[in-house]
């Protein structure tokens, strides 16, 4: 096997685990390319289905062609896809971009207390008709007990604490002093009503694992990634006022993996580009302990 | 992080808390230039700002309250490479009330590093570590004495504590690559050969990491694959019936016959199914697969696909197994716990400890539970039967974790078959079944065919409930909605085919298995049989189970419940209108849609 296809099997297994304990499972969709690559993951697992919903978190500060991407994936492979959003916030110009919060309480209003409820089902669920095309009110409020994320281990160091079954309590936090113990595949599958548990397939994968499977699989991914003639790209995708390009000029797949492997990237940090990392060191766990992806 | 296309390996760091541990990995990183651009200076630079000294496990210890205190609390994965291939190495944590952290990551690992304080010496975790490594099935170990500064990189200091440990490893049948002495923060014998304790021959640390194999991949072991799930897409358009897992060792191709364990049942391999991947004939050890069957038969997720003519797994409800017990509360006879194999999960209760071991001394204990770090002996019995290998035949087929309520608490190996009482009827099964001439109608065409499936109602409960006037009014709505069904009385069959057997008591076991082996006929028919058996026991409910099949068997029971187990799926009141309960397990049928 190459390490390609370990990584892919192990992911598979984790996947339909996930599937035969949570009755209510959904899926984390950022549009970014390790949750695309997640969700092609789900499609090898179930023979070309995705036997639950994706859910998307909508801060209305996406880079517009990421909506589209994801409309287009969604009828393309009927997918049963969710979006949720902080409404209120936005209406009351609760945001960074407002000019009324820093980075990170932007982030926590807008991208971690929507998650928290609308994987709880208290704030509003809006699902894709196929038949129109068009997003509904989705009358499924029943809370998500498994929640599928992208997260990788070298991502940042919280992550590389992470088990591929983590539980989180009421609120979402995650007991990172405490966590379950995890070997020979098998999972915290168990876990007490009100709790839920995250589940991360893509634990043992890297950047440049990512890349070289979009790459052998053919997986479409969203331009944004790739140069389109500036001499810049995004490396990992976020909101737009917190999210920045950087100086390259990959075009296409090939070339991002090259670059990755001998360029200027090679020593440097993925998530460079997101702002809000930068703000407190420790920032991205106290994120996460409180349910951030 | 670059990381090219080399080999992968997962290395994990073990031992007491203090000796080294993570210092050994932040060097590792630092020293092979592994570390993101930066990372070094602005740690050392944060810690110039908070006026503490400088520690290469910062580059690990990435929580807030690890830093705090200056432990490692959770297991860390880094990720770093030399000329030979790609590490992940796994910073474990050595304090004892993080095993449970430890043992999920060390069971990852193909190969350990084990670290001893040569100031300290051997402590109770540089032992309890070594035993677990061996557990978990790590054969590659190298013991890596530290801080051999602290002893002036004396070779006598050294040579002590490698004679000392390698006389504990030998009693737990561990036997370490190397022994090497290093000082990890000062870089000695970490990535070149030490300068200062010139009278070690080497190798180096990362010389030793290079050195490790990896281990051979199950392929030419039997073909085991766990059942993950049985999967149909129908409301998508998809009428294919796959039955996905992992192959966890040896091989299939497709035209194999099969054979599913714990339930017996078989087939024969039609097609090897796959998303976006070329058409396969074969899979192998590692792959995730899904395949399908020539016939539709009927079985749930937990069971272990595996390969006729290839030696197959021990099935029983009796195991002794080693066992390592993380929970709060410590393991107890007598209560119910949920053991995890493979896919399948059964309720399990710890028979017998045949010894508990202090695994920090390797002492014996005289206890009657085993607590909170302790590894024992024990017998384990399940309540229904299940499909393993024994840790000397096939590892990952051997492997269990126990779960106490909502958290896993314990993990192990089995390592015998204990005979339970049903081996013997299993036995003669498994010859029946492999010797059975099919019919080539198979049950899912008679069941469409029929309307509804095969099933043995079996009315229960003491003498003088009366049963009987429940089963026939039963068999008569059935009939009367066009299933076909048969009332089958224990009675009949005594004056029947057992009206040789001479005393009806004594031979209550043959009767029993003859019951099973008329309804098996019956269900094979396609037939919905109602049976009534006054005074059924736990076990011998469960030789009909093996006899005929376990999902084919819907007990009703009248009056009290005398059963132990949770195995009666309905119960009737004896004060109750008969033709009231008839309609009660017809309502039954309807919902468990055994009536199509
Ligand atoms: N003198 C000396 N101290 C060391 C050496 N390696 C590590 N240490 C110190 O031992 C302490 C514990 O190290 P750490 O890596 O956190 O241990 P762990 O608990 O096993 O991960 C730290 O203060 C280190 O600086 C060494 O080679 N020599
Ligand atoms: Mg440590």
């Amino acid at each position: 096997m190459t390490h390609l296809e370990k990584l892919e099997s192990q992911s598979v297994y984790i996947l339909r685990e996930a599937y035969s304990h949570f009755k209510n499972l959904a899926m984390l969709w950022s549009i970014g390319k390790d949750s695309t690559v997640l969700l092609w993951l789900a499609r090898k697992a179930f023979f070309g289905h995705v036997p639950f919903p994706l859910v998307h978190i909508d801060t209305s500060f996406k880079i517009p062609e990421m909506i589209q991407f994801r409309d287009k994936l969604a009828l393309e492979w009927n997918l049963n896809m969710v979006y949720g959003s902080n409404t209120q916030a936005l209406q009351e110009k609760r945001t960074f971009p407002a000019g009324a919060l820093t980075r990170l309480e932007c982030c926590k209003t807008l991208k971690t207390d929507a998650l928290v409820n609308t994987l709880s089902g208290k704030w509003p669920r809006y699902r894709l008709d196929h038949q129109t095309g068009a997003y509904v009110l989705d009358e499924n409020k029943e809370p998500y007990t498994g929640v599928i994320v992208g997260v990788r281990a070298d991502e940042e160091g919280s992550r590389s604490k992470e088990r591929y079954f983590s539980p989180r309590d009421k609120q979402s936090d995650w007991a990172v002093g405490d966590q379950p113990p995890e070997f020979w595949n098998q999972f915290k599958t168990d876990f007490a009503p009100g709790t839920h548990i995250r589940i991360h397939p893509l634990l043992d994968w890297t950047e440049l694992d990512i890349w070289e499977y979009i790459a052998a699989e053919n997986i479409p991914v969203i331009p944004l990634y790739f140069d389109q003639g500036k001499g810049e790209r995004y490396r990992s995708l976020g909101c737009y006022p917190c999210t920045f390009p950087v100086k390259s000029t990959a075009q296409n797949v090939q070339e991002i993996i090259e670059e990755l492997k001998t360029g200027k990237f090679k020593d440097i940090a993925e998530r460079s580009g997101r702002a809000q990392d930068k703000e407190d060191s420790g920032g991205l766990e106290t994120l996460r302990r409180s349910g951030y992806m | 992080m670059t990381l090219s296309k080399l080999p992968k390996m997962n290395i994990v760091v073990v031992g007491h808390v203090d000796h080294g541990k993570s210092t050994l990995i932040g060097r590792l990183l630092a020293d092979t230039h592994s570390l993101p651009q930066g990372k070094l200076e602005q740690v050392k630079a944060e810690c110039r700002r908070h006026a503490k000294p400088f520690e290469y496990a910062f580059l690990l210890d990435a929580l807030k309250d690890e830093q705090a205190q200056g432990i490692t609390i959770d297991t860390a994965r880094c990720f770093f490479k030399s000329k030979k291939r790609q590490y992940i190495i796994i910073d474990a944590p050595g304090h004892i009330e993080f095993l449970k952290n430890m043992i999920s990551g060390a069971a990852r690992a193909e190969a350990a590093l084990l670290v001893i304080d040569a100031g300290e010496g051997i402590q109770e975790n540089s032992r309890r570590h070594g035993y677990l490594l061996s557990m978990l099935g790590i054969r590659q170990v190298a013991i890596c004495v530290n801080k051999m500064d602290l002893v002036e990189y004396r070779q006598e200091a050294f040579d002590k504590i490698e004679k000392e440990y390698r006389k504990f490893l030998k009693e737990i049948e561990l036997t370490p690559k190397v022994f090497l002495p290093i000082a990890a923060r000062e870089g000695e014998n970490i990535i070149n050969r030490p300068a200062r304790m010139k009278w070690f021959q080497g190798p180096s640390l990362l010389e030793i990491l290079d050195s490790f194999e990896k281990a051979p991949s199950p392929q030419d072991k039997p073909f085991r694959m766990p059942v993950q799930g049985i999967y149909k897409f129908t409301e998508s358009g998809d009428t294919r019936r796959i039955f996905a897992g992992r192959v966890e060792s040896g091989a299939v191709s497709v035209g194999d016959k099969v054979i599913f364990l714990p339930s017996n049942k078989r087939s024969t391999l039609k097609s090897i199914e796959g998303f976006n991947a070329p058409a396969r004939k074969k899979i192998s050890a590692g792959y995730s697969a899904g395949v399908t069957l020539t016939e539709q038969i009927y079985i749930n997720r937990g069971d272990i696909l595996c390969k006729e003519g290839e030696p197959l797994p021990h099935v029983s409800s009796l195991m002794k197994v080693k066992v390592f017990w993380l929970g709060k509360k410590p393991m107890a006879m007598g209560k119910e716990y949920k053991l995890k194999s493979g896919t399948s999960a059964v309720p399990v209760r710890l028979k017998e400890i045949k010894r508990v071991l202090d695994a920090s001394a390797l002492t014996k204990l005289n206890k009657k539970i085993v607590e909170r770090n302790d590894v024992a002996e024990v017998v384990l019995e399940s309540s229904r039967p299940v499909a393993f290998d024994l840790s000397s035949e096939l590892e990952t087929t051997s492997r269990f974790v126990i779960v106490d309520e909502y958290d896993i608490s314990g993990g192990g190996i089995i390592a015998e078959v204990v005979k339970d009482e049903q081996s013997p009827v299993r036995e003669q099964i498994s010859i029946r079944d492999q010797m059975w001439d099919f019919s080539v109608i198979d049950p899912e065409q008679r069941a469409l065919r029929y309307g509804h499936q095969s099933k043995l109602i079996l009315l229960t409960g003491s003498v003088g409930m009366d049963k009987k006037t429940i089963a026939k009014e039963l068999e008569k709505i059935l009939f009367e909605t066009g299933i076909k069904t048969y009332f089958l009385p224990m009675g009949n069959l005594l004056r029947g085919l057992d009206a040789h057997v001479e005393s009806h008591r004594a031979s209550r076991r043959e009767h029993i298995h003859h019951l099973g082996e008329i309804a098996h006929l019956f269900l094979d028919a396609g037939i919905i049989v109602v049976a009534t058996a006054s005074n059924l026991t736990d076990e011998e409910l469960r030789e009909l189970q093996e006899v005929t099949e376990r999902d084919s068997i819907v007990i009703a029971n009248v009056g009290k419940n005398n059963f132990h187990g949770p195995i009666v799926a309905l119960d009737l009141s004896e004060k109750e209108n008969p033709v009231k309960n008839a309609r009660k397990i017809v309502g039954f049928l309807k919902e468990k849609k055994v009536l199509l």
